[in-house]
C-alpha cells in the first residue's frame, strides 16, 4: 500500500458513505433479520410469533424434502461443473494447438456468457420441449420416451446441459489463460526429454493448470448453487416432482409460495454457511497462488 | 511449435468448429425459429435456414405491443433492462471507484473495519437473503421502481476489490509528485487516477452490464407491475407450454432481442471483457 | 531563492521508531547540499520531512525564513525530482510540465514561457508532444528536472534521482545537474546513498548515520579531515585502511604502551617499498598478498597484516603483477595517519605521531 497518504480527515468517510450505506442497508440488515426470523415461527395466519431457538434449523435438516433439495443439489453443481469444465477444457486445448483462426473461434465461444440464465435455459427448452422441440421430435422418432415435463432424470438432464453450457465461455477464457502462462521452454524440455504430446499434457501440462482448474471448480459450484435459479425456474420449476429443486429454489418456493417465513429464513443461513465455507476454500487458494505464483 | 503436427492440427480445428456449433446452435436455432411463422414453428422439425417472416415478426414485436405480459411494447421491456443494467454497472463503478479510492489514499480510524465490511458482502449474495431483502424493499416502497430494481446489486465486494487492488500498484511517487504539484485529493483522482483507471473501469463496465442484464430472481421479486418487468422477466412470463395460445414466433423474437444486446457488447468490448473477467477472479 | 535551515528535527514513528533524531542543518541560499549515508541512516525521511510529504515530529523547517511545518507540500514552494521519476503516464511531456502551474492558477502565457525555456534549457523541446512511455531513461529524467524547474522553487530537492540510471548515463546527468544548479543558482537538497556522487555534486556535504549527522562541510573538509571512523571509512573509494589499536602494535606501528587508538590511513597514502628503503617520517609495514585489483591507469593491492585478519590496500601506479602470498612492505608518512576513539570512533587529532 502506498505510504503516501492525503491527510484530509473527513473525506474519506464522504467517499465510502454510499457503498457503505447500501451495504447497511440491503446487506447486513437483511442478513441480521435473516438469523432473526430463522429463530422465529409464524402462525399460518400469520398473528403470533414465537421464538423456537434452533427448532427451524433441527426441522430443516430432518426434513426429507430439504434433504432431497440437498442431494438434487450436489447431483446438479457436481455434473455442471464436470460437463462444463471438461468441455471447455477440450476446446481451450484445441485453440492452444490450432496456430490460425484463435481469435474467430473465441469470439465465437464466449457468447453463452452473455446469455441469461433464464433465457439460456429457455433456449435449450425451445429445442428439447415436447411440444414443439425439434430434438425432442428426433429423439422420440428415435424410439426414445423423450419428456423433461414429466421424466425427473431427464428434467435434470436438460438443465445440467443447460447450466453447463451457460458456463463454458468462462471456463474457457480461463483455461486458456493458464494454459498461455505454462512457459513454452517447459514443454520444449519435456519434449526433448522424448515425452510424447499426451504425456506431456499428463505431466506437465495438466499439475501446472490444477490451481486454475480448482480455482474454476468452486467458482462452478457457486455458480450452480446460485445463479442457475433462472434456468431452474424457466426450464422445470423445480419439477417433475421435485427432481430438480435445488436448494436455492426451495428458500424461494417455500418463503414465496408456501410463506414458511421461519424455515425459508433457517434455509437461507444454512445456504450462507454453505457459501462462506466455499469462499474460505477459495482463498486459501488465492493465498496460495500469491506464495507460489 | 514442438512438433510439425499437422494431423494434431487438423484435428484440433475439427474440435474447435464441433464446439462451436454446439455452443452457438441453439442461439441460432431460437433466431431461425424467430424468422418462422408460429404454424411453423409448432411443427417440428424447425428447418435450418431462416424463414421468410423475420421483417413480419420483429415488425409485430417491436411496434406491435404483446398482449400476453399486458400490452407492454418490447421499447419499454429492453428500456427497462438497459436502465437496470445501465444503473448497475455504473453504480457499482461508481460507489466501489470512490471507497477503493478512499481506503488506499487515506489513513483514517476505522479504515481496515470499512474494508472488511465491504469484504464479507462477498460472502452474501442476493439468493441466501432473499425474504429479509425484500421486506426492506417493501417497507422502503421500492417494489415496482429502478431504484429498487438497482440498489441492492450496486454494492460490490468485487468491484471494490479489482480497484483496490489496481490503485495499490500505483507508485507512491505518483501521489507525492501531484502533492506536490498543488493536486488535492479529489483533483488527483479527477485528473491521474481516473485517467489510468480507464481500461480497468471499461473491463469492469463489461462484466457488470452483463451482471445486470442477466439478473433474473430480484427483479422477479421487486416488479409486480408488467411495465417495470426486464425483458429477461417478460420472455419468462410468456412462456407457457400448456397454454394453446403461446404466440411462439413473439416468444422467438423476444429472446433473441434479450439475448442481442449483452451478446453484442460481449463481442464488441471483447478485449475489455476477457481482461476484466480474467482479472476479477475474486 | 530562499535558505533552508532545520533546527532539532526529530521523526518518530509509531511504535517509538526514531528515524531522525535531532537533526541541525543550515543550507545557506543558493547551495547545493548532499545527504548521504547508508540506507536506513534517515536521509530520505530527512528530505520528505523538508518536502512537507512526511510529519514532522518536533523540532522546525524553515525555507526562505519561512517555517514551513504545518503547510502543505503544494505551499511550500519547492519542487522535487524522484528516484522513479513519477511522471503521469497519461500526460504528454508538456501537459507534466504544466501540471503544477495549471493548478497554481498561471496565467497561461506564462506557463508556455516557462515549458518552453526548460525545455530549450534541457534540450527536450523535440520531446514535448510524447508521453513518458516513449522516452528513455535519461529523457524521463531530464523530464522530471524540467517539472521541477518550470515551478521556478525556492528550492529543489532530489531523491536519489540517478539511481534508475546505467552507469554511463549516471556520470552525464550528475555533471548536467551541477551545471544546472550553478546556473539557476537554486538552494539544492539532494539525497543520495552513493558516496562518489556526494562528493562531486555537494557544496555542502553531510553524512548521515543512524539518524544523526556525523559530520557536516565541504566535500575535501570531510574527505581530508573526517571527523569519525564513520565518515573516515565511509568516504573515498576504495575505503580507508583500518589497523585496530592491537594489529598495529603487533605490526610496530605503535610502541607498547601507547594510548589506545585505531589508526586509518587511505591507499593512496601509502606506497609499496623495496627493502628499507623507506624515508625516516615514514611507517612501514609488512603484509602477504591477498589480490590485486587492476582498476586501469592505476591498481589496487591488498595485503594482509602479518598474522592477523586486518587487510590493507595500497595504490600502486600502473599495472602490478603481485601473486597472491608474496610478502610485500608497505609505507605510509606518519603524517597521513588518523587517529580514532576506538570506543566512540571520534577523530582524536589531525596528525599522529606513531
Amino acid at each position: 500500500m502506498p505510504k503516501a497518504v492525503f491527510p484530509n480527515r473527513l473525506l474519506p468517510y464522504l467517499l465510502l458513505s454510499p457503498q457503505i450505506a447500501v451495504t447497511l442497508v440491503f446487506f447486513y440488515w437483511p442478513a441480521v433479520q435473516a438469523l432473526w426470523q430463522s429463530m422465529l415461527r409464524e402462525d399460518p395466519f400469520g398473528l403470533k410469533t414465537t421464538f423456537v431457538g434452533l427448532q427451524n434449523f433441527s426441522n430443516v435438516l430432518a426434513d426429507p424434502a430439504w434433504l432431497n433439495a440437498a442431494w438434487t443439489t450436489v447431483v446438479f453443481s457436481v455434473s455442471t461443473s464436470v460437463l462444463s469444465m471438461g468441455t471447455a477444457l477440450l476446446l481451450a486445448t484445441a485453440a492452444e494447438k490450432v496456430l490460425t483462426g484463435k481469435a474467430f473461434y473465441r469470439t465465437l465461444l464466449i457468447w453463452p456468457y452473455a446469455v441469461a440464465p433464464a433465457v439460456a435455459g429457455l433456449l435449450w427448452l425451445f429445442m428439447f420441449n415436447p411440444a414443439m422441440g425439434t430434438f425432442a421430435y428426433m429423439l422420440r422418432d428415435a424410439g426414445l420416451a423423450w419428456d423433461p415435463l414429466l421424466d425427473g432424470d431427464q428434467a435434470m438432464g436438460l438443465v445440467v446441459v443447460a447450466a453447463a453450457w451457460k458456463q463454458i465461455s468462462y471456463n474457457f477464457l480461463f483455461f486458456v489463460a493458464a494454459l498461455q502462462s505454462i512457459p513454452r521452454s517447459l514443454l520444449e524440455a519435456a519434449a526433448i526429454d522424448g515425452a510424447r504430446s499426451g504425456k506431456r499434457f499428463r505431466t506437465i501440462v495438466f499439475p501446472l493448470i490444477a490451481p486454475t482448474s480448482f480455482f474454476l471448480l468452486v467458482v462452478n459450484t457457486v455458480y450452480a448453487f446460485f445463479d442457475t435459479f433462472g434456468i431452474i425456474d424457466a426450464v422445470t420449476a423445480g419439477g417433475p416432482a421435485r427432481a430438480t429443486e435445488t436448494l436455492v429454489y426451495k428458500v424461494y418456493t417455500d418463503g414465496f409460495v408456501n410463506l414458511d417465513l421461519g424455515s425459508s429464513a433457517a434455509q437461507s443461513v444454512i445456504l450462507m454457511a454453505i457459501v462462506i465455507a466455499l469462499t474460505a476454500v477459495q482463498f486459501r487458494y488465492v493465498e496460495r497462488r500469491v506464495h507460489y505464483g | 511449435m514442438i512438433e510439425r503436427d499437422a494431423a494434431g492440427r487438423a484435428l484440433a480445428h475439427l474440435v474447435l468448429i464441433v464446439g462451436v456449433l454446439i455452443v452457438a446452435f441453439p442461439i441460432w436455432y431460437t433466431f431461425v425459429a424467430s424468422t418462422q411463422s408460429v404454424e411453423t414453428i409448432l411443427r417440428p422439425p424447425l428447418p435450418l435456414v431462416p424463414g421468410g417472416e423475420f421483417a413480419e415478426n420483429y415488425g409485430n414485436a417491436i411496434f406491435g405491443g404483446m398482449s400476453r405480459i399486458g400490452g407492454v411494447g418490447v421499447g419499454t421491456l429492453l428500456f427497462n433492462s438497459t436502465v437496470m443494467a445501465l444503473g448497475i454497472a455504473l453504480g457499482k463503478i461508481v460507489i466501489s471507484l470512490l471507497s477503493a479510492f478512499a481506503i488506499v489514499f487515506f489513513r483514517f480510524p476505522f479504515r481496515m473495519a470499512c474494508f472488511w465490511m465491504i469484504f464479507i458482502t462477498l460472502m452474501l449474495p442476493v439468493e441466501v437473503r432473499i425474504m429479509p431483502t425484500y421486506k426492506v424493499m417493501v417497507d422502503l416502497g421500492l417494489i415496482d421502481t429502478y431504484a429498487g430494481l438497482i440498489l441492492p446489486l450496486v454494492a460490490s465486494a468485487t468491484a471494490t476489490l479489482l480497484f483496490r487492488q489496481f490503485f495499490m500498484t500505483i507508485p507512491a511517487e505518483l501521489v507525492e509528485a501531484a502533492r506536490i504539484d498543488g493536486a488535492g485529493p479529489l483533483r488527483f483522482l479527477r485528473d491521474i487516477l481516473l485517467p489510468l483507471s480507464k481500461t480497468n473501469i471499461a473491463a469492469l463496465f463489461v462484466i457488470l452490464f452483463i451482471y445486470g442484464w442477466t439478473q433474473y430472481l430480484w427483479p422477479l421479486l421487486v416488479t409486480n407491475d408488467n411495465r417495470m418487468n426486464t425483458i429477461v422477466i417478460a420472455l419468462k412470463k410468456m412462456v407457457s407450454f400448456a397454454d394453446a395460445d403461446t404466440p411462439w414466433d413473439m416468444v422467438m423474437v423476444t429472446a433473441i432481442l434479450a439475448i442481442a444486446p449483452p451478446v453484442l457488447i460481449v463481442v464488441l468490448m471483447q478485449r475489455w471483457f476477457v481482461r476484466g473477467l480474467v482479472e476479477s477472479e475474486k | 531563492m530562499a535558505a533552508i535551515e532545520l533546527q532539532d528535527v526529530r521523526k518518530v514513528y509509531a511504535g517509538n521508531v526514531e528515524a531522525v533524531k535531532g537533526v541541525s542543518l543550515s543550507i545557506p541560499d543558493g547551495a547545493f547540499a548532499v545527504l548521504v549515508g547508508p540506507s536506513g541512516c534517515g536521509k530520505s525521511t530527512l528530505l520528505r520531512m523538508v518536502a512537507g510529504l512526511e510529519a514532522i515530529t518536533s523540532g522546525t523547517v524553515s525555507i526562505g525564513g519561512r517555517v514551513v511545518n504545518d503547510l502543505e507540500p503544494a505551499e511550500r514552494d519547492i519542487a522535487m525530482v524522484f528516484q522513479n521519476y513519477a511522471l503521469y503516464p497519461h500526460m504528454t511531456v508538456r501537459r507534466n510540465l504544466e501540471y503544477g502551474l495549471r493548478n497554481r492558477r498561471t496565467p497561461a502565457e506564462e506557463i508556455a514561457r516557462r515549458v518552453d525555456e526548460a525545455a530549450r534549457i534541457l534540450d527536450i523541446a523535440g520531446l514535448l508532444d510524447r508521453r513518458p512511455g516513449q522516452l528513455s531513461g535519461g529523457q524521463r529524467q531530464r523530464v522530471a528536472m524540467g517539472r521541477a524547474i518550470v515551478r521556478e522553487p525556492a528550492a529543489f530537492l532530489f531523491d536519489e534521482p540517478l539511481s534508475n540510471l546505467d552507469a554511463k548515463l549516471r556520470v552525464a546527468m550528475r555533471a548536467e545537474i551541477r551545471r544546472l544548479q550553478r546556473r539557476l543558482r537554486t538552494t539544492s537538497l539532494y539525497v543520495t546513498h552513493d558516496q562518489l556522487e556526494a562528493m562531486t555534486l555537494a557544496d555542502v556535504l553531510v553524512v548521515l548515520n543512524a539518524g544523526r549527522i556525523e559530520q557536516s562541510g565541504t566535500p575535501m573538509e570531510l574527505y581530508e579531515r573526517p571527523a569519525s571512523l564513520f565518515v573516515a571509512t565511509f568516504i573515498g573509494s576504495p575505503a580507508m585502511n583500518v589497523i585496530p589499536h592491537g594489529a598495529a602494535v603487533a605490526a610496530g606501528l605503535v610502541p607498547q604502551g601507547a594510548p589506545e587508538a585505531t589508526l586509518g590511513i587511505r591507499p593512496e597514502h601509502m606506497r609499496l617499498v623495496e627493502g628499507l628503503a623507506a624515508s625516516g617520517d615514514e611507517a612501514v609495514v609488512d603484509l602477504e598478498v591477498s589480490g590485486v585489483e587492476v582498476v586501469g591507469a592505476e591498481s589496487y593491492v591488498t595485503g594482509r597484516l602479518g598474522s592477523s585478519a586486518v587487510e590493507i590496500s595500497v595504490r600502486v601506479p600502473g599495472h602490478s603483477r603481485l601473486e597472491p602470498g608474496t610478502p610485500m612492505r608497505a609505507a605510509g608518512g606518519r603524517a597521513a595517519f588518523l587517529r580514532f576513539d576506538p570506543q566512540s570512533g571520534a577523530r582524536i587529532s589531525a596528525v599522529s605521531g606513531a
